[in-house]
């Protein structure tokens, strides 16, 4: 009674037979139209996942590299500013001194032509008043020497060395 | 709070369920026990009660005085739980019986295709039919042949199916007791079946259930195979991502640390495997749905373990036959006892795969039995209400619990099978290592 109706454990052939058929369609199927295509996509998202991360990791590689680059240009640019600007300083102050320098020298050089000038003109002046002295005392002299010699060249004469010797101050 | 509102519905309606099975059963068995008149009152007499009670004392000779009634007096629960895990000609859903094609063929009388309908068995019974079609009967459930072909053809009324005390069938026609045979079945008698007068090929229960299990499956994968396709770019949603999650366990739990490099190759076949073991574990699994024992049934777990072998064998490489028949390193005379036991070990893998799947899987289904036996067990046959009513409730929390460990027991069995697989067949397609 008990074994001769556990029939689960007797392989009956025609479960056999459409067991292999259904496993058979189902694993054909199965593997063509679902397992295969999932399979693939599943390995082709993970591939993409897996550039997609390469790829941001790169990209915050190169971002990060950017940025100390920004950074190196940032503090290269900071120091080139600071020197043209010491460098203007210097040019200006250099420019200004130089200006000063040659306004001091031409200043002296006008004052010393002034000088010269103004020296020239004494002369010029204190002659030119030597002479017109010269000539008003000569004319004094004629007159009075008119009213008493009558003209002398030798006293004329002896009136200029006198004249020459009145020294102007 | 909600859940323990849904279990206690669940409970309700299970020990229902079994209260009305229980009186079904009162109905049968209690009559038998004391008064055939009430309860058969159309054809049957006090003689005839008189004639039964005089067999029950006597030498229980087997006679078709009584065919048609249900003549099992005592509820006998190794009975009732291999029928229930048996294959059948019938579908059951709930207490309800539907028909199902019968494809027979008979040595010398060839092949009979017809519904199991033209049997004329109860909707609302246990599947034994009242007519003979073709020289066949069915007996609970099950198609089985009459031995003698003086049988007439066609559709004959039989007055029922009788058994003996080794559970051969006979069937009482004319007022003669005609021998039946079982269906032939591939063990050679090793499990007391063997090849007899006709073979059957029909879409039983257990092929049904295969049918719509792969179909589901079919409409599932293909559904989810398109949304790779439609989604392509999107993260995955619903249906796509549970069957992912899965698909993705075994694919990375399983194909690819035995098979390597190669997994993409061999893995629909593990997947098929799978999904093919989990959903008719999980089929049967179903209450009311017929709880077809599909994979505890040793041909369909044979023919699993057979697909396995040969994928197995067909792509073993040089290096793994070498290690079966002459493993390198080991000395001749050893090799004498190593080789035939390496080979040995070729058949006996895939046949620990058949046993360990059908064993698991029949053993759950026939303890559901059982613990739902008990009812009728403690009742008495219906005599103790209380026996009856305060078992139900016990009965049905232990199979609850019973199925919650069930539900894993489906998970595992078929991840067992697939990762057993998949080591066999990792070691027949590695490479050599240098030693």
């Amino acid at each position: 009674m008990f074994l001769a109706d556990f029939s689960p454990i007797k392989p009956d052939f025609g479960l056999f037979f459409w067991t292999t058929i259904i496993f058979g369609i189902f694993w054909f199927m199965m593997a063509k139209f679902a397992f295969k295509p999932i399979a693939n996509a599943l390995k082709a998202r993970e591939d993409e996942i897996q550039n997609s991360l390469d790829e941001a990791k790169k990209a915050r590689e190169e971002m990060a590299n950017l940025n100390a680059e920004n950074e190196k240009i940032l503090a290269e640019t900071r120091e080139e500013r600071s020197k043209i600007l010491k460098e203007a300083k210097d040019t200006r102050d250099s420019i200004v001194n130089e200006a000063k320098e040659t306004a001091k020298a031409e200043a002296k050089k006008i004052a010393a032509s002034a000088k010269l000038e103004i020296e020239s003109e004494k002369k010029a002046a204190i002659a030119d008043i030597k002479n017109q002295v010269g000539t008003m005392a000569l004319d004094i002299a004629e007159k009075v020497i008119k009213k008493e010699l009558k003209g002398n060249t030798e006293q004329e004469s002896f009136v200029n060395q006198l004249v020459g010797e009145i020294k102007l101050n | 709070m909600n859940k323990h509102i849904l279990l206690s519905l669940f409970a309700l309606i299970l020990s229902f369920s079994l209260s009305a099975q229980q009186h079904d059963h009162n109905h049968d068995h209690d009559g038998h026990a004391h008064d055939h008149a009430h309860d058969h009152a159309d054809h049957k007499s006090d003689k005839h009660a008189k004639e039964h009670h005089a067999d029950d004392h006597g030498d229980h000779a087997l006679s078709c005085a009584h065919a048609g009634d249900h003549h099992h007096g005592e509820f006998d629960a190794g009975a009732t739980a291999f029928h229930h895990i048996a294959d059948a000609n019938v579908y059951s859903i709930g207490p309800f019986q539907f028909p199902l094609p019968c494809i027979l063929y008979a040595k010398g009388k060839g092949w009979d295709v017809f519904s199991s309908s033209k049997f004329g068995f109860d909707r609302f019974g246990h599947g034994d039919g009242h007519y003979a079609y073709n020289g066949y009967v069915l007996d609970g459930g099950t198609v089985k042949r009459i031995t003698d072909t003086t049988f007439p053809e066609g559709k004959v009324e039989i007055k029922g199916v009788i058994h003996d005390k080794e559970g051969a069938a006979f069937v009482c026609y004319n007022d003669k007791m005609w021998n039946t045979d079982q269906k032939s079945t591939a063990d050679g008698g090793v499990f007391g079946g063997g090849i007899t007068s006709y073979y059957d090929f029909s879409l039983t229960k257990n092929v049904v259930s295969m049918f719509l299990v792969v179909f589901l499956l079919g409409f599932m994968f293909l559904k989810v195979a398109k949304a790779y396709v439609t989604r392509n770019g999107m993260a995955p949603k619903g249906l796509q991502s549970f069957i992912e999650s899965i698909f993705v366990f075994i694919q990375d739990e399983v194909a690819k640390p035995f098979l390597g490099a190669k997994y993409l190759k061999y893995q629909p076949f593990l997947m098929a495997l799978f999904f093919f073991v989990l959903g008719l574990n999980l089929w049967g699994q179903v209450p009311f749905l017929g709880g077809s024992n599909v994979t505890g049934n040793l041909a369909v777990t044979a023919v699993l373990a057979i697909f396995t072998f040969l994928v197995v064998n067909l792509s073993g490489n040089k290096h793994y036959w070498e290690h079966i028949f002459a493993m390198p390193g080991v000395p001749k005379w050893v090799l004498t006892i190593l080789s035939p036991v390496e080979f040995l070990g070729i058949f006996i893998k895939p046949i620990t795969l058949m046993l360990r799947l059908f064993a698991n899987i029949t053993a759950g289904h026939m303890v559901m039995v059982i613990f739902v036996s008990l009812i009728f067990m403690f009742s008495k046959n219906g005599t103790s209400p209380v026996g009856g009513y305060g078992t139900a409730v016990a009965s049905t929390l232990l199979t609850l619990f019973m199925m919650a460990i069930e539900l894993l027991v489906a998970f595992i069995q078929a991840f067992v099978f697939t990762i057993l697989t998949a080591s066999y067949l990792g070691a027949a397609i590695e490479e050599p290592h240098h030693h």
